[in-house]
C-alpha cells in the first residue's frame, strides 16, 4: 500500500520529448487511469513508474521513497502487461510462483500464495497447464494473478484488456474492479478507452502530447470537462463540437446558424471573441425524448433535419445536421423517424461548453 | 461417379505422385552417404568397377579392423586424429556459441551506435572463402608458432563461425518477446538473472542448433586443417583421409571406412540435439 507521486517527470529520446514534466500525486488505495490517444506519452509514463525507462528529468516517489535510479525489482511493483508476457516454458503454477522463487521464498508458503491468488481468479483447475493451453482471458486472468502473487505497493497495468474480444473486456473488466475491491492496492492503470477508464478509476488523468490536460473524477471529466480536447475526447458518442463567433447574445456559426449564449458563460465572453461551443448527445433531443437533467429554463427549441438514426433498442441516436455537419443526439423511448424529415429538436444550454478557440481552455468560470 | 468421389479419387492420386516425388528427391540426397557405407565394406576393385556393382558380391569389415590395426599394417592413427578433432570441434564451438550469444543478445536487445555497420562487416567476413585465408593464416601461424597445434585451429574455427553464431542467435533473440524480460525484472529478476531464467530457456532451441551447425562446419572442415596441421597431434580426422594416399594408389576403402567413422558422431550429434530443437516453443508467451 502506498501513495505515488511524480513531480516534473520528464522523458526524452535525444531532441523528441515524450512526456514533458507532468506532476500527479496519487493517493494510496486509488485507482487511478492515465488515458489518451496513442502516443501520448501515457505508457511511457507508466515504463517509468515501473523502472522500465530510464527517466530524463524529474523523479518518482512511491511510498514516500524517491525511487528514480532503482531497478524495477527493488520498486515492488507488479505489472499487469498488454501482451501479458506469461513465461511459455512455464506452467501456470510457476508463473505465479516465479516472483517467489526468485524472492527465495519457502515452499510451504510459495504454495499458499498461489493458491490464494489463483483462488482469487478461479485459476485453480488451470494450475498445470502452460500458457499455450489457455484461452485469452485465462492468460489475462494468469497475468494477474502474478501480479497479485508478489503482494505490491502499486499495481501497474498497461492496456491490459485491448487485446480482448469485446465481450470478455467488459466482464474482466468487472473482475479488475472487484479484485481491486479485494486487494486494496493502489493501481495505475493505462488504457486508451475512455469508457475502461470511467467504470474502472477513482480518478482519471487525460493526456496528450506528453501532457497532463486534466485530472478528475469520472464525473468531473465528463461534466466539467478543462479543455476542448477532455471534452471530445471523454464521452461516448462524443460531445459535439463547433466553432462559433460570439455577438451579443448570440453564437454565430460558419454556416451563419445563430444560437442563443448560454447563461452561464454570458459575463466570460464578449463580442468578436472565438469560441468552441460543446453539448453532449444527452442534452440534444427531439422535443419530449430527452434525458437532460437541467432546468427547464435554459432549453432552446431548434428544428434541424435528420441524416441518419442508428436504433440501439431502449433509445436511438439520431444525427441531424447542423452547421454542416452531423449532430448526435440521443432520443429516449424512441419513436420512427425517417431521414429527411425535420423535427424539433430541444437543446438543454445549460448543460453547455464553452472553450476559447485559441488555447482550447474552458471559458467556465 | 459425383463430384466428389472424383476429388476424393484425385486427392488420393495427387498423394501418391507427392509420395513417389519425395522418394525420389530424397534417395538422391541420400546416394552418396549410402555408397561411402557400401564402398567401405567391399574390395577396391568393385569400388571401381564400370559399370558400377550396385549390389555388393562380398561384404567385409576388412578396412574397419586394418585402420584400427596400427602402423604399418594399413593402420592410420584413428583415435589420435578423433581425439584431435573432437578437442578442437567442441572448444572452439563452445567459444563461438558464448560469443554468438552474447553477441545475438546485443544485436537483438540493444541500440548502439554503429549497429547496422558492425552488423554487416560481420556478414561481410562469411564473403571470403577460408582457403583463400589458409596461406596468409600459415605464414602469420608459422611467426607465431601455433603451427601444428589444437590452439591454432580453435582458433580459426571461433573466428570462421562468430558471424554465424551471431547472426543465427541474433534471430532466436529477437524472437522471444522483450516483455518477458521485463515482466521477469518486476518479478524481482536482475538484468542477468531473467536473461538466463526466460530469455535463455526461450532461446535455447536456436542456441542448440547454432551449436550444431558450428560443430559440424568444425568437425568436417578439411582446407583450413589441411594447411594449418601436419602432425599427429593436431591432424583433424578430415585430414586424416589424406593418409590413405599414398604416391600412386589410393585406397578408396580404406578412405571411405575412415569416412564412415567421421560421419557417425555427427550424425549421431544431430539425431540427439534435433529433438530439441523443436520450434514453437514461445507460443502463449503473448497475445496469438
Amino acid at each position: 500500500m502506498a501513495t505515488v507521486s511524480l513531480r516534473k517527470l520528464t522523458k526524452r529520446y535525444g531532441t523528441v520529448g515524450i512526456v514533458h514534466g507532468i506532476d500527479l500525486d496519487i493517493a494510496d488505495r486509488e485507482f487511478i487511469a492515465l488515458v489518451g490517444p496513442s502516443g501520448c506519452g501515457k505508457s511511457t509514463t507508466l515504463r517509468m513508474i515501473a523502472g522500465l525507462e530510464e527517466i530524463s528529468a524529474g523523479s518518482i516517489e512511491i511510498g514516500g521513497r524517491i525511487v528514480n535510479d532503482l531497478p524495477p525489482r527493488s520498486r515492488n511493483i507488479s505489472m499487469v502487461f498488454q501482451s501479458y508476457a506469461l513465461y511459455p516454458h512455464m506452467t501456470v503454477r510457476e508463473n505465479l510462483g516465479f516472483s517467489l522463487k526468485i524472492a527465495g521464498a519457502a515452499k510451504g508458503d510459495m504454495d499458499r500464495r498461489v493458491a490464494e491468488a489463483s483462488a482469487i481468479l478461479g485459476l485453480d483447475t488451470l494450475l498445470d497447464r502452460r500458457p499455450s493451453q489457455l484461452s485469452g482471458g485465462q492468460r489475462q486472468r494468469v497475468a494477474m494473478g502474478r501480479a497479485i502473487v508478489r503482494d505490491p505497493d502499486v499495481f501497474l497495468f498497461d492496456e491490459p484488456l485491448s487485446n480482448l474480444d469485446a465481450k470478455l473486456r467488459t466482464q474482466m473488466r468487472t473482475e479488475i474492479k472487484k479484485l481491486h475491491a479485494k486487494v486494496q492496492s493502489t493501481v495505475i492503470y493505462v488504457t486508451h478507452d475512455q469508457v475502461e477508464a470511467m467504470t474502472l478509476a477513482d480518478r482519471i488523468v487525460i493526456m496528450r502530447d506528453g501532457h497532463i490536460e486534466q485530472v478528475g473524477t469520472p464525473d468531473e471529466v465528463f461534466r466539467r470537462p478543462a479543455t476542448r480536447f477532455v471534452a471530445g475526447f471523454i464521452g461516448s458518442p462524443p460531445m459535439n463540437l463547433h466553432e462559433a463567433t460570439i455577438d451579443g447574445g448570440q453564437m454565430v456559426f460558419a454556416s451563419g446558424e445563430k444560437l442563443p449564449l448560454p447563461g452561464q458563460f454570458k459575463s466570460n465572453v464578449a463580442t468578436g471573441d472565438k469560441v468552441v461551443f460543446g453539448l453532449r448527445p444527452d442534452d440534444i433531443y427531439p422535443t419530449g425524448h430527452g434525458i437532460s437533467s437541467g432546468g427547464a429554463a435554459d432549453v432552446h427549441q431548434i428544428e434541424l433535419p435528420i441524416t441518419v438514426t442508428e436504433p440501439l433498442g431502449n433509445e436511438t441516436l439520431v444525427f441531424v445536421e447542423f452547421n454542416g455537419t452531423d449532430w448526435v443526439s440521443r432520443m429516449l423511448n424512441p419513436r420512427p423517424l425517417r431521414p429527411g424529415e425535420r423535427v424539433a429538436m430541444s437543446l438543454d444550454m445549460s448543460q453547455a461548453h464553452l472553450f476559447a478557440t485559441e488555447t482550447g481552455k474552458t471559458l467556465r468560470s | 461417379m459425383d463430384e466428389n468421389s472424383s476429388a476424393r479419387l484425385k486427392r488420393r492420386l495427387l498423394g501418391i505422385v507427392y509420395r513417389i516425388g519425395l522418394f525420389l528427391a530424397m534417395l538422391t540426397i541420400c546416394l552418396p552417404g549410402l555408397w561411402i557405407v557400401i564402398s567401405s565394406l567391399r574390395p577396391t576393385v568393385e569400388i571401381m568397377a564400370k559399370p558400377p556393382v550396385w549390389i555388393p558380391q562380398e561384404i567385409s569389415f576388412d578396412a574397419y579392423v586394418a585402420m584400427f590395426s596400427g602402423i604399418g599394417k594399413g593402420g592410420i592413427p584413428v583415435i589420435e586424429y578423433f581425439r584431435n578433432s573432437l578437442i578442437i570441434s567442441v572448444t572452439s564451438t563452445v567459444i563461438a556459441v558464448a560469443i554468438g550469444m552474447a553477441g545475438g543478445y546485443a544485436f537483438a536487445r540493444y541500440r548502439f551506435r554503429g549497429k547496422s555497420g558492425v552488423f554487416l562487416g560481420l556478414m561481410l567476413t562469411r564473403t571470403v572463402p577460408g582457403i583463400a585465408l589458409s596461406l596468409p593464416l600459415f605464414f602469420l601461424y608459422v611467426r607465431l608458432g601455433i603451427i601444428d597445434t589444437h590452439f591454432g585451429l580453435i582458433l580459426a574455427y571461433v573466428a570462421l563461425n562468430v558471424p554465424f553464431t551471431i547472426w543465427l542467435i541474433d534471430g532466436f533473440f529477437r524472437q522471444v518477446p522483450k516483455d518477458l524480460a521485463e515482466a521477469a525484472q518486476i518479478d524481482g529478476c536482475t538484468r542477468w538473472q531473467a536473461f538466463w531464467q526466460v530469455e535463455f530457456p526461450l532461446a535455447g532451441p536456436g542456441i542448440a542448433s547454432a551449436a550444431i551447425f558450428a560443430f559440424l562446419t568444425c568437425w568436417n572442415e578439411f582446407a583450413l586443417a589441411s594447411q594449418l596441421t601436419r602432425s599427429v597431434s593436431a591432424k583433424t580426422l578430415p585430414v586424416g583421409l589424406l593418409d590413405y594416399t599414398a604416391e600412386f594408389t589410393i585406397d578408396w576403402r580404406g578412405m571411405c571406412a575412415l569416412a564412415v567413422v567421421m560421419i557417425i558422431p555427427a550424425l549421431t550429434l544431430t539425431y540427439i540435439v534435433q529433438k530439441h530443437l523443436v520450434g514453437g516453443l514461445t507460443s502463449g508467451a503473448v497475445k496469438g
